[in-house]
């Protein structure tokens, strides 16, 4: 775990240092009488790794929903490097965020390459007069969106399958060619919602390889897993979520004694049926 | 069903090189005896079918008949493992069938007309049944013979004159047959010879030549670019000035000049628009009333390049008033909107006359009297002698309105192989997913619906002096419905396919009295037999095919193998 021990020294570095990107203020979203997250904090700073844990209907992908613009909170807001977001995805993309999706969102009948190409589209300009007439200045910017698409392709191992169909590729690589095309935004924090579901214990290490190259770019990284040994080795921080609210947040070696995180996971004897009950309720 | 792999399971069960088999000698006796057949007389009487009854002369009927032997012969002769260059390619077996088929039916018909025009059954000569039994002796042969196994024809490369050949060849036999088939005054004969016409069609494409000639053409993309305007330039001159046809062709050719403008929006930008035909009409009614009509009402009567383009800003304009609320709901409510949009545009220009409102559009009688458009000294009233050749009134506008479609053409293209084009298909994609990677959903969409206004507006333009008047009943909703059932046709997304289309919707009411008294009949029946059985249209592009074949492995392998042959460097990438 030599790749681990480094990424210790390098956190301990990058911790102390890193200007803050991204920080929500009591974040707290409801459908209905539902609370779905409830009142979460988090700040993430310049290449800092934090991990979202929490089990299922937690409300993780609810409050990534919340940061990325797809749902306008209730409550709370997000600022990213100082200003305010609007909950608008495109205006958040621009501002410097992108994301992945937990079931994969690929264009499934462009190529590879073409996806990431998509990825450059709020970094390009070509309208549509510059489209017709293909000057040399759009000739120039078309080949630039080529080249840097294939360099994201090649960073996260893709560059042989590039003019194959997104939907020919198999699941481990759908998800880094999502990651490339989260990538091709130039974005200062990247979100991942699930990054190795699905996947097998090789190609887990070959994700948590390219997330360690991603933040030695220089970007903050948030991610939600459920693979515990993958997070806890991965992370700077980790913030567990239990039924909308933070429950715990601190280092992985922190949360990992936690014994509440275990008693949200596992539940405790006790109380499981009264859970399930409640469960039952707060669901339907 | 073209565009599929086909592998035989075994590969070495069929070809007969060594002894021909039973089935072999069965074909060849029935296509020896069409071919005979077509060389007898058919008919006693010589006013139906364009006289059939003269032997040793074929008639054009009988000609098709002879093409179909000769074809099967060729088929068979590959059977025989000649020509290993192409024996590769094609499946003969299945496309044996599809010509013996074809034959059996176009035969069969070609009795029934006899029988029914001539009257009676006793005026059909020997010869038409001999080519009968000819005709079901090669279906009884091809039935039970073993299937090719074949190659896929991206493995296969001719040198690049020979495809260039095959092109110009293609194209040749294009233009031939659309002139034949344009100068057919009878719709017996005409309907034959679309029978003839796609049963060989659907032969060649069972044999596997189609998905050749389509590898062909996606490695020449210019070249058939260039040879497809060079035949439409060249088709006025095979008509040496005769009205009839060269109007019929400028009509296609407005219809499809529209219908591609309306591809950008449907096709590309996957909106739905029922009511396209406004634009097309607000753009020749601005154009009618700045003309120099003396039913125009407006005083300013700028020069006509002046006129196109501010027609077209006018329907672009409207374009953005119905699409900014709209678009930023998804689904049908773009539909239920324009479809109300192209009513209130026809009932808006029905009141426009003074009593309900400004005196604009004179109402339900229109701009009459539209003058011709004039270029400089260029009258396109006027006849123009071209190396002897007349050209008349509508070969003007026929050429005029091939430069916009070209122009329109390359829009197309263009925008389709841009930064805009991957936003387009990204969002036809998974919109979410779009707006999330930062694409400016609702902007290209708005983009996509109102540039495809203004190309209407700029066709609408030169419509209003070809058709010399305009009527609030030339923009209803049926045009709008056929317009979006020429795409649909021919295929979303595609130049080629709304062509193809457009002129079918158009040229069968004219040759047709049939298509033309039960045209809706027609095209309804044709339309859910499309969507039944090819919903991506006649000429899709990959992808689109790919949109409405979700799980269709086998096509996703091959569209993604032509796509690598393309941008690969040996491919003779263009």
């Amino acid at each position: 775990m030599s790749a681990a021990a480094i990424h210790d020294d390098a956190a301990m570095a990058q911790a102390s240092s890193g200007a803050v990107v991204l920080q929500a203020t009591g974040v707290t979203m409801r459908f209905g009488g539902l609370t779905a997250v409830n009142n979460v904090n988090l700040t993430v700073s310049e290449g800092e790794i934090v991990g979202l844990i929490g089990p299922n209907g937690a409300g993780k992908t609810t409050f990534f929903n919340c940061l990325t613009g797809m749902y306008k909170p209730t409550e709370g807001q997000v600022t990213f490097q100082g200003t305010v977001l609007p909950p608008k995805p495109r205006a958040v993309v621009q501002a410097g965020m992108a994301r992945t999706f937990q079931n994969i969102r690929l264009f499934a009948n462009m190529t590879a390459l073409e996806n990431v190409m998509v990825g450059r589209y709020c970094r390009t300009s070509a309208m549509a007069l510059t489209s017709i007439l293909r000057g040399p200045k759009y000739r120039h910017e078309e080949e630039a969106t080529r080249e840097r698409a294939k360099q994201l392709l090649d960073f996260v191992g893709l560059s042989n399958t590039a003019e194959h169909l997104a939907r020919n590729l198999p699941y481990g690589d759908q998800r880094r060619l999502e990651i490339a095309r989260a990538l091709a935004t130039d974005p200062k924090l990247i979100l991942l919602d699930e990054p190795t579901a699905g996947m097998n214990p090789k190609e887990t290490e070959q994700a948590k390889e390219l997330i360690f190259r991603i933040r030695d770019l220089g970007l903050a990284v948030v991610v939600i897993e459920h693979d515990m040994r993958f997070i806890f080795s991965l992370c700077d921080r980790v913030l567990c979520l239990v039924r909308g609210e933070t429950l715990v947040e601190g280092s992985p070696v922190e949360v990992q004694r936690d014994p509440r995180v275990i008693e949200a996971y596992i539940g405790t004897p006790d109380e499981d049926e009264v859970d399930d009950e409640a469960a039952k309720e707060e669901h339907s | 069903m073209s565009t599929q792999l086909r592998r035989s399971p075994d590969p070495k069960a069929s070809v007969d090189s060594a002894a021909p088999s039973m089935q072999w000698w069965l074909v060849l006796a029935g296509t020896v005896l069409l071919i005979a057949g077509s060389f007898l007389s058919w008919s006693f009487t010589p006013a139906i079918l364009g006289n059939v009854t003269i032997t040793g002369l074929p008639a054009p009927l009988q000609i098709f008949t002879i093409v179909i032997g000769v074809l099967g012969l060729f088929l068979l002769l590959l059977r025989m493992g000649r020509f290993h260059h192409i024996s590769t390619l094609l499946d003969s077996a299945r496309g044996l069938r599809a010509l013996g088929v074809t034959a059996t039916a176009y035969l069969v018909l070609v009795v029934l007309v006899i029988a029914l025009q001539a009257p009676g059954l006793a005026n059909a000569d020997p010869g038409v049944f001999v080519c009968l039994v000819g005709a079901g002796l090669m279906v009884a042969g091809s039935l039970r013979m073993p299937s090719d196994p074949t190659v896929d024809p991206i493995s296969v490369h001719l040198p690049s004159w020979a495809e260039i050949l095959v092109i110009v060849a293609l194209m040749a036999l294009v233009l031939f047959g659309a002139a034949y088939a344009l100068g057919q005054e009878d719709g017996t004969v005409f309907s034959l010879f679309l029978l003839f016409l796609s049963g060989v069609v659907v032969a060649l494409q069972r044999a596997g030549l189609f998905g050749w000639i389509g590898v062909i053409a996606a490695r020449n993309r210019r070249v058939i670019t260039l040879g497809a305007f060079v035949v439409a330039f060249l088709f006025p001159l095979t008509q040496d000035g005769s009205d009839a046809n060269m109007s019929i062709a400028t009509q296609v050719l407005i219809f499809a000049t529209t219908a591609l403008g309306l591809n950008i929006v449907v096709g590309l930008a996957g909106l739905l628009d029922l009511g396209y035909i406004a634009f097309l009409g607000a753009g020749a009614y601005v154009s009618a009333m700045m003309s120099h009509s003396a039913f125009a009402n407006i005083g300013w009567k700028p020069p006509f390049l002046v006129v196109v383009l501010i027609a077209a800003t006018v329907s672009s304009v409207l374009g953005l008033i119905i699409g900014s609320p709209t678009l930023r709901v998804s689904g049908d409510y773009l539909a239920i909107v324009t479809l109300a949009f192209g009513e209130i545009f026809r009932l808006t220009v029905n009141n426009l006359d003074g009593n309900n409102g400004p005196d604009l559009t004179n109402g339900p009688n229109g701009i009459p009297g539209v003058p011709e458009l004039e270029f400089g000294s260029f009258k396109f009233g006027d006849t123009h002698e071209i190396f002897g050749i007349t050209l008349g009134r509508f070969a003007n506008y026929y050429f005029l309105l091939l430069v916009v479609a070209a122009l329109i053409i390359t829009i197309f293209t263009r925008l389709n192989n841009s930064r805009i084009g991957r936003g387009w298909i990204a969002i036809r994609e998974d919109e979410k997913a779009a707006e999330a990677m930062g694409v400016n959903v609702f902007g290209l969409k708005l983009f996509a619906f109102a540039g495809g206004a203004f190309l209407a507006g700029m066709a609408g333009s030169i419509k209003a002096h070809q058709d010399v008047s305009v009527t609030p009943d030339q923009y209803i909703f049926l045009e709008s419905a056929f317009l979006l059932a020429a795409i649909v046709l021919g295929g979303m997304g595609t130049v080629a396919g709304v062509l193809v289309g457009a002129t079918v919707l158009k040229l069968l009411p004219e040759k047709l009295r049939f298509v033309a008294d039960y045209r809706l009949l027609t095209f309804g029946l044709l339309l859910v037999l499309m969507m039944r059985f090819r919903p991506e249209g006649l000429v899709p592009s990959g992808r689109r095919a790919l949109e409405f074949h979700e799980d269709d492995e086998r096509l996703a392998a091959k569209v993604e193998e032509s796509h690598i042959e393309k941008v690969t460097p040996t491919g003779g990438r263009t």
